[in-house]
């Protein structure tokens, strides 16, 4: 087994070329590359129908790409390294009459877990997660968030190098988004590298070190959240008592200006090359009424509409009121 | 956790197998399985109730006599001295009144005549439907006969040499277990199938199997469903076969016996077993990919209907076979996959050859092969489409249609 290193320094967990799959008279995906580092936590984000679980399963070999190769550890059929991967699909499937810690050995089990070993982790990650009360429950006496941690925990529990999880947001409330959310952080930690899609861009945020931004079934941009965030210049956020005066003059030409409620008003711009300093002369001098001033840096939202378009960044506004009930 | 990356295909298919060989021994399906046979059975006996009655109702033997008092006792008395040597080939007679038209009695309601013979013993007249008298006319004329000789007549009494059989009677006696066994196995074999489609139907209902598909191959999971299916059969069969011992010693005799086979009956049971599993095997990976192929329960019985309709054709081609062992139909219905293991077992009953069954087994066994790889490459082509109910979806946007 070949590990091909990315970019001459982490060999790459999941490697894609040129992936295309078409259904009857449909292109699902359109030409995906993809490259996962080892031990990163790598969001692919898009909205409904962009091809986000269509990729995930060509990534997995549950179904085979038209065209293109797709290597997991440097191996181009993924069932080959079934014991080194969780798979957590978009729509959660287990056994309404097993019980718990049976469901968790079973998923361990079709991954080359020993079933009594898998029992054994099985009740051990249960307690370890408050559910210990249910070890020995169905599945059909659980509550639609509880059987969600059963099966994340079924993925987890062959303790995999790679998990990969479909929208694993979806169905969950705050306190247990939140919860997954330090999982996730937990498992990357430990060298595990997870890869999910969210149609949600605050998870792909606030977790990953690396996103595939998909749109249209094609993925326009695909590496670091600092670079996307970094292709739409610095915004400087101003805050005056006055919006009138000599000062403004002083401002640059692609000003957005707002005025609140309460009176104040706001200036929003781009950094200037020369940078702010310039700027403060003035606007001192000119008695704007400083009351704030900040840099802001472009949010992985903007880069999205910048990246992806305006179209796609609504359906993603779309999706994710949507997915999280609002 | 071994140190290979992945199971192999038979540890996979066995992960599935013992997952389901649990769930569906410790289910209410498999108690109603447990009853399954019971059900021809009851039926079977319920049928041949209603029938014989209807049939005694019904009677199509009786003929009526009009003819004067004297030639119609002349009669009776005739059909009583012949009865003793060819009584099942005889009418029942009746005696009605010479005074009214056959017409009429044939009209009368409640009667129930086939026919009516009116005249005198020197000459009979048969009323009646044309098929009634062709039926009738041969053996009304012989009662006539001997009603009208009036005498008793002597029949020299005929020695008796019994011998165990003979070819024709034992290769009677062998179609009766050919059939008795081809039924049994089309039975099980429809009652498993039915089974095992409805399990992976489920399975698609859970949401499991995009798990299965992700972890393991497609053909893995067919194979592991497949053997636990067959597996829970065993379990039944042994079952039965312990009820149906305790039956047959507890009835003695008063049970029909079945010939015996020309391979011995313990050969015969084991190809039957082995016939049954193939069978089995071979039908229930074409209802898997039916399975695999329809979303909902509904879909699964309108596309199942065409396979279970085309099997039964298979059974009625294979049991057409069997009084004719070598006849290009009966090779015809040994090389067909699906009608194989019910002419093959047929044969078991009629033949003592050994190497067609081995030879049979072998062709047997790679159709099953290429059944499951078929069924599987079919799910995968045909289901996980897309992230929700396995279909293509309309675009929300761009070209992308589907995630």
């Amino acid at each position: 087994m070949t590990r091909p290193p990315a970019d001459g320094h982490r060999p790459l967990a999941i490697e894609a070329r040129g992936l295309v799959k078409r259904f009857d008279d449909t292109l699902a995906v359109d030409g995906v590359d993809i490259s996962v580092p080892e031990g990163a936590i790598y969001g692919i984000l898009g909205p409904n129908g962009a091809g986000k679980t269509t990729t995930l399963r060509m990534l997995l070999g549950i179904i085979d790409p038209d065209e293109g190769v797709r290597r997991v550890f440097g191996n181009d059929r993924p069932h080959e390294v079934a014991k080194l991967i969780g798979y957590l699909p978009e729509e959660r499937g287990l056994y309404p009459a097993m019980k718990c810690d049976d469901a968790i050995a079973f998923m361990g089990a079709v991954r080359g877990l020993p079933l009594v070993e898998g029992k054994a982790r099985g009740r051990e990650l249960l307690e370890g997660h408050g559910m210990g009360h249910a070890i020995d429950r169905q599945i059909r006496q659980l509550s639609k968030g509880m059987a969600q941690t059963v099966q994340l925990l079924g993925t987890l529990v062959h303790r995999p190098k790679l998990v990969v999880l479909d929208e694993p947001f979806s169905g969950l409330d705050a306190i247990n988004q939140g919860k997954l959310e330090t999982m996730i952080r937990e498992l990357a930690l430990g060298g595990t590298t997870v890869i999910f899609s969210t149609h949600v861009i605050h998870h792909a945020e606030r977790l990953c070190d690396e996103v595939a931004i998909i749109a249209g079934g094609k993925v326009p941009y695909a590496g670091s959240v600092d670079v996307a965030r970094d292709r739409i210049p610095a915004q400087v956020r101003l805050e005056t008592r006055t919006g009138e005066g000599l000062w403004c003059s002083a401002l640059p030409a692609d000003t957005r200006h707002d005025v609140k409620a309460s009176g104040s008003h706001f200036w929003y711009f781009p950094v200037p090359e020369s940078g702010i300093e310039a700027l403060l002369k003035p606007l001192i001098e000119g008695e704007a009424g400083i009351l704030s001033l900040s840099i802001e840096r472009a949010g992985l939202h903007d880069a999205f509409v910048e990246i992806a378009g305006e179209a796609a960044a609504r359906a993603l506004r779309e999706g994710s009121a949507e997915g999280t009930g609002q | 956790m071994s140190d290979t990356t992945r199971l192999s295909l038979f540890e996979a298919a066995r992960v599935v197998a013992r997952r389901d060989f649990h769930a569906i021994l410790f289910s209410r399906a498999f108690f109603f399985f447990l009853l399954g046979p019971l059900f021809p059975i009851i039926i079977g006996a319920m049928a041949g109730g209603i029938g014989g009655q209807v049939q005694r109702d019904a009677n199509t033997r009786l003929v009526a006599v009009a003819m004067s008092e004297p030639d119609a006792q002349a009669m009776v008395e005739a059909r009583a001295r012949l009865a003793p040597q060819i009584g099942m080939a005889l009418p029942e007679l009746g005696i009605a009144s010479s005074a009214e038209k056959p017409e009429a009695i044939l009209r009368e309601k409640g009667r129930n005549y086939i026919a009516v013979v009116s005249g005198t013993p020197g000459e009979p007249q048969l009323t009646g439907p044309q098929d009634s008298i062709d039926f009738w006319r041969g053996p009304i004329a012989l009662i006539a006969a001997e009603a009208r000789t009036g005498t008793v007549a002597s029949f020299p009494a005929v020695r008796e040499n019994p011998v165990e059989t003979s070819v024709a009677a034992q290769r009677t006696d062998r179609i009766r277990t050919a059939q008795a066994g081809q039924l049994l196995l089309f039975l099980l074999m429809m009652l498993l199938a039915g089974m095992v489609l409805s399990n992976l139907v489920e399975e698609k209902a859970n949401k499991v199997i995009e798990v299965l598909a992700a972890a393991i191959p497609m053909d893995a999971v067919f194979l592991g469903k497949l053997v636990a299916m067959l597996g829970v059969s065993f379990v039944g069969i042994a079952v039965w076969a312990v009820a149906g011992g305790a039956i047959a010693l507890l009835a003695g005799n008063a049970l029909p016996q079945l010939p015996e086979p020309a391979l011995g009956w313990p050969l015969f049971i084991a190809f039957g077993i082995v016939y049954f599993a193939m069978g089995y095997l071979l039908l229930g990976s074409l209802f898997l990919t039916i399975g695999g192929m329809a979303a909902t329960v509904r879909e699964v019985q309108t596309m199942s209907m065409p396979v279970t309709m085309a099997q039964l054709l298979v059974f009625f081609l294979a049991a057409s076979a069997i009084t004719s062992p070598g006849s290009p139909l009966e090779i015809g219905a040994a090389m067909f996959p699906l009608s194989s293991p019910f002419a093959m077992l047929a044969r078991a009953a009629q033949s003592e050859a050994l190497w067609p069954h081995i030879l049979a087994l072998a062709w047997q066994a790679l159709c099953v092969i290429l059944f499951v790889r078929f069924g599987a490459m079919i799910f995968r082509r045909r289901v996980m489409k897309s992230g929700k109910g396995g279909r293509a979806r309309k675009p929300r946007f761009g070209r992308a249609r589907s995630a």
